[in-house]
């Protein structure tokens, strides 16, 4: 008999007796303490139920509330009472009445043997962990919390923001170093037996008693006084999630909780039926001297918080529902908007599938309809290449496309005479890339065979248009990747443009262009720029071009490929 | 202007509860049961006219989930589901002869049930042909999520409608009394839907899937509403104010989050287009009860002679929950 138990109870007694007949069961004195909220009929029946064994004892009841002192009260008052009874106890184990000894107890006993003079509890400094709830850290300890933060929440807020406002600071008491921790813990006789007897106790008891959440501290910076050895972890596998709130077993978590190797875990369920059933288990593989390894599960739980908290970027659905302006990212993945390549050159969409293997759309939002890949008339998702459904809301539409297809990267045409709903979109998401070939409209234009006449009223309206989203795309609060280069400098240089397209989609595994793509042909664009100049509509974006000296377009100056050896 | 627009609503809910106590009196109890319900009962309302068909599944598949007891109420159906509800022993069946429209489509009824009987109950209001799915509920009974949304203090849970189809056209596959229509039903739309934000009772307006696709592109704004809010800690003064798509008092219409996290979230699968659609679709535009006159039946039966085939290269096939978490339609939130 080397081991007791102190229990907290407060709710599901059935499942409470269960834990308590199981370490009584395996020789373990059991001093039970039940919240004096529970009500005395639950009690006495509880009490009753219990009768047959002997080495459980029921300890004096205090009113227990989350964050209050009440729960250090009982844990004391049932900790002394097992101590007196039980002279011959090494170990003493807090648990609670939704704990599930996962390990058989002889093996706990056994681990305990080995380690007779370590005390298990968790007790880190607060400037050591992130663990604020409220917006406290190591407030808890100088200010005041006399008011339930359960209960009275304004009272709560309220006093502790006066408090801050006078800067009031409670001094905290000599010969201690505040420290925090899991509240279930597993201490050495003598290390208790040395916090409950200490001279001085009144006065950290009237400390702690106004401190916020005390049994998350109070033994475990008091066990830093006292102890020999320190094994700061608590063999109970207790997770939290970001609310401070426990977390709970349920019976899929069975492989889980058995790989773990924790001699307790809590919080279960109380209806998990087949987790009671299972546990304790001597768990193959695992000797009574293996420590606990729960990474599995705290990896779990930590997703869990980060889903809650962070959620998955670019998904917009029934319960993530950003400020579309104050995220980071509109999108969940990269993609390539591309205006004005297509006009210059005919079959763009297919070189470029040809080059990179990217998924290259056309004209998306083109006011007839959505040019999906392929022609498509429903892709991916079930997006619907409809002009009306997609204009009814264009950026969910893009927001959609880019979530249901973000395994790959994603591109489309774009140019002045599409819907401009998604412009500032363009602009802010930092998963974009925009690259825009302005004026390129100019030639399909020219290449259309209207006179300058008939199309002068159509170019002045794409110039203006494009200007718009030109002008979107240079303010300062542009977040996107964007080049912005005037037809004629394209033309100059095309190859430059086109590479570090390719590079920009298809990162390091993008090839040297070798070959480039068929341009259309320019002759006579100089003097159709010249007779809309005459009609009176000034085409600036395409750049300078001179009647006269037409541009070369067909001298690429194809880059050698560009090696580092190395020895 | 906010104590304002508060004020306002909660003249609005006071409205709505009056008048669901009026049209209380429309209903008449065939079988009450309702002494069974204990104090922690998770409790159904549902409304329905003609379903016969589909009962038997719904009650299986809730019964399965654990909900304690079904609160019926059957809008004068005349195919035998009433005889056999009223044989359930966990069902408490109410009758009405009186319009579904007039009654906001069976909301007035359920209120004042609700109001009676749901107080301090976790309360699950869905139609005949809808099916909640959540994280787990292959695993955990309806019960651990109740018990886990007391824990963090959420009073209400969304489950968006997830319209389901078969492959090839509705009429083409029979669907027999007591089978799991989505059998039958086993496809559906992935990424389409679109949201925005009703400021005045804050829920989410979702809309899209296969019906906006079909049968609303060309006027996309009066696509079906797909938002739900179908399970809710229910307290006397609460009311549904169109469907279950929005509660009030609207902050039990937050189920979502805005500042980048997801919440707990589930789906209602929704077995409507199995069967008999064609011709209920004829019977009810005919009927014009339904939401909007029965402007959505209209154009089902606009489409009536295609008899519609939902299916496309990029519908995806149903698999369990898990599959809608990972597609986005869904999720787990801090749930784990």
């Amino acid at each position: 008999m080397t081991l007791g138990v102190v229990m907290l109870v407060h709710a599901a007694l059935g499942r409470a007796e269960q834990a308590i007949r199981h370490w009584a069961d395996a020789g373990c004195p059991v001093v039970v303490h039940v919240d004096l909220n529970v009500g005395r009929a639950a009690y006495d029946g509880f009490v009753a139920a219990l009768s047959d064994l002997k080495d459980v004892s029921f300890s004096q009841r205090f009113r227990c509330e989350w964050g209050m002192w009440g729960l250090i009260a009982a844990s004391q008052a049932a900790s002394t009472q097992l101590l007196a009874q039980f002279r011959d106890l090494r170990h003493v184990y807090l648990a609670s009445g939704a704990c599930l000894p996962l390990r058989p107890v002889t093996e706990l006993r056994a681990y305990l043997d080995a380690r007779p003079d370590t005390d298990f509890i968790e007790s880190v400094t607060t400037s050591d962990v992130p663990w604020t709830i409220g917006g406290l850290d190591s407030e808890r300890f100088t200010l005041r919390f006399p008011f339930s933060w359960k209960r009275q929440r304004r009272l709560f807020d309220g006093f502790v923001q006066l408090q801050r406002l006078l800067g009031s600071k409670r001094r905290v008491p000599e010969g201690i170093v505040p420290h925090l921790g899991s509240q279930w813990w597993c201490l050495t006789r003598q290390t208790l037996t040395a916090i409950l007897q200490d001279p001085r106790r009144p006065a950290f008891d009237a400390y702690f008693r106004r401190v916020w959440i005390p049994d998350e501290c109070y033994y475990q910076t008091l066990a830093r006084r006292h102890a020999r050895r320190i094994e700061s972890r608590s063999l109970t596998l207790a997770k939290f999630d970001y609310q401070g709130k426990p977390h709970i077993f349920y019976d899929d978590h069975a492989a889980l909780l058995a790989r773990s190797g924790c001699f307790v875990a809590r919080k279960i369920w109380p209806k998990a039926d087949r987790l009671y059933a299972r546990f304790p288990a001597r768990s193959p593989g695992f000797d009574a001297q293996n420590d606990p390894n729960p990474s599995r599960i705290d990896r779990i739980f930590a997703q869990a918080v980060d889903r809650r908290t962070n959620g998955r970027p670019g998904l917009y659905m029934q319960s993530r529902f950003p400020f579309m302006d104050r995220e980071n990212g509109f999108t969940a993945a990269q993609y390539s908007v591309l205006q004005g390549f297509d006009d210059v050159i005919p079959g763009f969409a297919d070189w470029l599938t040809r080059q990179t293997g990217v998924v290259v759309h056309g004209h998306l939002f083109a006011p007839d309809k959505a040019y999906f890949v392929g022609g498509a008339v429903v892709y991916r998702g079930g997006l619907s290449d409809q002009a009306r459904l997609r204009d009814y809301n264009s950026k969910m539409f893009l927001t959609n496309l880019i979530w249901n297809g973000r395994d790959q990267h994603q591109c489309f045409q774009f140019g002045p005479a599409d819907n401009q709903q998604i412009r500032w979109m363009l602009t802010k998401d930092v998963q974009a890339s925009v690259w825009v070939v302005t004026g390129a409209w100019a030639l399909s234009l020219f290449r259309s065979g209207r006179s300058a006449s008939d199309v002068r009223a159509e170019a002045a309206r794409l110039q203006q248009v494009e200007n718009k989203l030109l002008s979107t795309l240079r303010s300062p609060d542009a977040r996107s990747r964007r080049r912005i280069i005037t037809l004629a400098d394209f033309l100059e240089e095309p190859v430059e443009v086109l590479q570090s397209i390719l590079d920009d989609m298809a990162g390091h595994r993008a090839v040297a262009l070798t070959q480039l793509p068929d341009m259309v042909d320019l002759t006579g664009f100089a003097q159709f720029l010249q007779d809309l100049k005459n009609q009176g509509m000034h085409a600036y974006l395409p750049g300078d071009f001179s009647v006269g000296h037409p541009p070369k377009i067909s001298r690429p100056r194809l880059h050698k490929p560009y090696v580092i050896g190395g020895k | 202007m906010g104590i304002l627009t508060s004020y306002q609503l909660r003249w609005e809910r006071k409205k709505w509860r009056l008048r669901a106590l009026m049209k209380a009196r429309e209903l008449k109890a065939v079988q009450d049961r309702t002494g069974q319900i204990g104090p922690d009962a998770i409790l159904l309302f549902c409304t329905f006219r003609n379903e016969d068909q589909r009962l038997p599944y719904f009650l299986q598949y809730y019964r399965d989930l654990g909900v304690d007891h079904f609160l019926m109420v059957d809008n004068d159906s005349d195919d035998g589901g009433q005889e056999y509800l009223a044989d359930q022993p966990d069902v408490s069946l109410w009758h009405t002869s009186a319009g579904y429209g007039a009654a906001r489509f069976g909301v007035d009824w359920l209120t004042y049930l609700q109001g009676k009987y749901a107080h301090n109950h976790w309360a699950l209001t869905v139609d005949v042909d809808e099916f909640l799915v959540y994280p787990f509920c292959d695993t955990r009974p309806i019960r651990a999520l109740a018990d886990w949304l007391n824990a963090s203090e959420v009073r209400s849970f969304g489950a968006m409608l997830l319209d389901m189809y078969p492959k090839g056209p509705v009429s083409a596959q029979p669907y027999q009394r007591g089978d799991d229509p989505f059998q039958i039903a086993s496809w559906f739309d992935a990424g389409n839907y679109i949201m925005s934000r009703n400021d005045l009772l804050r829920n989410l307006w979702i809309q899209g899937g296969p019906r906006a696709r079909m049968f609303f592109a060309d006027r996309p704004r009066q696509a079906p509403a797909l938002n739900k809010i179908p399970l809710v800690k229910w307290q006397r003064p609460y009311v549904y104010v169109s469907s279950t798509h929005m509660v009030l008092p609207r902050g039990l219409n937050l189920v979502y989050d805005q500042q980048g996290g997801e919440k707990t979230s589930g789906v209602l699968l929704h077995a409507k287009f199995i069967d008999t659609f064609s011709a209920r679709a004829s019977e009810e535009a005919a009927r014009a009860e339904h939401y909007a006159k029965g402007l959505e039946y209209k154009s089902y039966a606009a489409h009536h002679d295609e008899d519609p085939d939902f299916w496309c290269n990029w519908s995806e096939h149903y698999i369990n929950w898990r599959q809608l978490e990972v597609l986005g339609l869904m999720s787990k939130g801090n749930w784990a």
